[in-house]
């Protein structure tokens, strides 16, 4: 065994932006969550942003411009879940999976033409000379612009949880929707709100797949990163600052493989993949199981539907 | 104004028309959306709708395709209704699946190449309590630990995909297949083989099985007391608590029953249609069958006719893939919209619609 081909540095930086994807769709889905409503639709979300991104990317020769697309058609398809759910009261988990249906499907057929094109490069911010610092260089300063916004992100949604007032009554929405509802708080208005503000960041998520990380358009591009950050929610009892751990953990997992495999352990593969899932299992039941103190993140009107009685 | 007003009983007139009404507005959707992608529109819904079934050309070949795509569906479903009549909702099928596939495959194949008359009845069996235990992880969890059964029985689907990528490439790799990826072939492994009872018409020992299931479960909501459980439980809970209704043993049987009955499904197709044990072994019958259950309206009788539109999209599907060039995840679209569409008009089972005029006073 020999670590040292393993250079640390350079781990920790792929790892961060390996785990970009999940952190933006799992940053979206905690706040849905929050509010009180399960969307298991996050790899149609994912993927739909992937297409449309890449393709809008392509048709205007700016990434910019792709992830803007992205972030309007990942917050048009939640958009309908969130009018299934809120106002037909439809069951969360058969619109959540149809959504990740229709999304996988719709994707082909838009994306249909596009495979194998190159698409637009996106834009890296300069840091001057603070990128050829020795280490922090590595590790701080050359990442493209959307993981320092992926930063801001994660700070703005902790404190708009944790310490406004709006964050306040979505999580008293989360929490009780008919005391929230009975306090006046418009329970519809605030989770289709928060599905909009989920399927923004999930197709977000999938644009980072098909235009930074890949970049390419394959059918199925996003292979599963919705349904990982679905489990990382979970995993990080929805807190935000831990949903960035987990998803450079679940991130990390991948490039371990190929690391791993690098300087030649023998780890079978689909036993590092499955751990992800595994870990999971075992923090929900901890948080099930082990009484108040971490069973108080969990909304309590999860999944459960809301209507107004008079 | 429209007003909304909750029915006191589901109405039945219209719990059977909105499948109907699904399954025609999604033609009409499907339709909209390959014009707009520049296919012609009604050559697209022939060839998924008609051609399979009606076609003079093709309707030899995907008559039987249909009842054998059909059968892992309706299978699945059926084991999946009952949990989710009573609120608990099992959306692992997919992962239950798989094991079932594997634990049997498993079996037969540690006897090749053993020539029995056991060995087929003890590899269904291994199948089924592959997909049983496999189920009653998230029922433990849940009676247990108060986890939540929808993420569980989620997380281990994907579990059971990388278990089964790896048998695939290890433990169960067919030693005579030149390093590829793949088990043996069950086809041609005679004591293991799930042939057709009746050649050329698709109808296996699985399709069997899962007629005899729809009878069971029928007969179990009807008549027998665990399934007035089943009922009373989903529709109020608080009810079923106060009629002394064991909930631990409920969510048991009804995680136990799903995934016995996926597991099965698995091991029949493995045997079966599909024959060997590879990576992309599974297509996801599992997560479709969750649709099949909601079109059926987790009726035992309307999950068969929902089980068998599912697969006549399928083979639709396949032949508007090769007969139109379009992409095999296109018919994905079309099956998250039936469902869009079907959830949406639930709700007129659920409401009334009334129109009244604003009153001034």
């Amino acid at each position: 065994m020999d670590f040292g081909a393993i250079n640390p540095l350079t781990l920790i930086a792929t790892m961060i932006v390996a785990a970009m994807p999940v952190l933006f769709a799992a940053i979206g889905e905690l706040v849905v969550e929050k509010s009180g409503v399960l969307n298991l639709g996050v790899e149609g979300l994912m993927i739909i942003g992937a297409v449309s991104g890449f393709i809008v990317a392509v048709e205007s020769g700016s990434a910019v411009t792709g992830l803007f697309a992205s972030v309007f058609a990942g917050a048009a398809l939640a958009l309908i879940f969130g009018i299934l759910t809120q106002f037909f009261h439809s069951n969360q988990v058969a619109t959540g999976l149809a959504l990740t249906l229709f999304g996988l499907g719709l994707s082909a057929l838009l994306g249909q033409s596009y495979a194998g094109i190159k698409p637009p490069s996106f834009p890296y911010p300069d840091f001057g000379p603070l990128a050829d610092l020795p280490v922090l260089g590595l590790l701080l300063f050359r990442y493209d612009a959307l993981v320092y916004f992926s930063a801001v992100l994660v700070v703005a949604v902790w404190w708009f949880l944790g310490y406004s007032r709006a964050g306040l009554a979505l999580r008293a929405v989360g929490e009780n929707h008919d005391a929230a509802h009975s306090l006046g708080y418009k329970v519809v208005r605030t989770r289709i709100l928060a599905i909009l503000f989920g399927g923004a960041c999930g197709g977000l998520g999938g644009a980072y797949i098909a235009l930074i990380r890949v970049p390419q358009w394959t059918d199925g591009v996003t292979a599963g990163a919705g349904w990982i950050a679905l489990a990382l929610v979970v995993f990080s009892s929805w807190r935000p600052f831990r949903v960035v751990l987990g998803a450079c953990l679940f991130g990390g997992v991948t490039l371990l493989q190929l690391n791993f495999q690098a300087v030649g352990i023998e780890i079978n593969a689909a036993y590092l993949s499955m751990a992800p899932y595994l870990v999971t299992i075992l923090a929900l039941v901890a948080i099930s199981g082990s009484g108040r103190r971490a069973a108080l993140d969990a909304p309590d009107s999860l999944g459960k539907p809301f209507r107004a009685s008079a | 104004m429209l007003r909304l007003e909750p029915r006191l009983e589901a109405s039945r007139t219209w719990a059977a028309l909105t499948p109907v009404m699904a399954v025609a507005a999604t033609m009409v959707a499907g339709a909209v959306m390959f014009a707009l992608l520049g296919k012609d529109p009604l050559v697209a819904i022939r060839t998924i709708f008609w051609a399979p079934l009606f076609d003079p050309a093709l309707a030899a070949y995907a008559r039987p395709q249909i009842l054998v795509k059909a059968a892992p569906l309706i299978l699945i479903a059926i084991g999946l209704s009952l949990g989710f009549r009573a609120n608990i909702w099992n959306i692992g099928a997919e992962g239950q699946y798989v094991m079932g596939a594997v634990a049997g495959g498993g079996a037969a194949l540690a006897f090749y190449p053993l020539d029995a008359w056991w060995l087929f009845p003890f590899m269904l069996f291994c199948g089924l309590l592959g997909g049983l235990l496999w189920g009653l992880i998230p029922a433990f969890l849940k009676v247990t630990f108060r986890a939540n059964e929808i993420l569980v029985s989620l997380m281990l689907v994907y579990v059971a995909e990388q278990y089964l990528a790896s048998v695939a490439l290890g433990l169960l790799r067919n030693p005579d297949g030149a390093g590829f990826p793949g088990s043996r072939n069950l086809q041609t492994y005679e004591s293991a083989h799930n042939a057709e009872l009746i050649a050329g018409t698709g109808i296996h020992l699985g399709v069997v099985t899962a007629a005899l299931a729809v009878v069971m479960v029928y007969a179990l909501l009807r008549m027998h007391r665990t399934g007035f459980e089943i009922k009373l439980s989903g529709q109020s809970p608080r009810a079923a608590r106060f009629a002394g209704v064991n909930q631990a043993v409920l969510t048991y049987f009804c995680l136990g029953t799903g995934g016995a009955f996926a597991g099965l499904a698995g091991i029949f197709e493995l045997s079966g249609p599909s024959g060997q044990l590879s990576i992309d072994f599974n297509v996801g019958y599992g997560f479709t069958a969750i649709i099949v259950a909601f079109l059926g309206r987790l009726h035992p009788f309307g999950i068969v006719f929902a089980g068998l539109l599912m697969a006549l999209t399928y083979i639709g599907g396949e032949m508007a893939q090769f007969m139109l060039n379009l992409p095999s995840a296109a018919i994905q679209a079309f099956q998250g919209m039936l469902l869009f569409f079907l959830l949406s008009m639930e709700f007129l089972t659920r409401y009334r619609i009334r129109i009244r005029r604003l009153e001034r006073n």
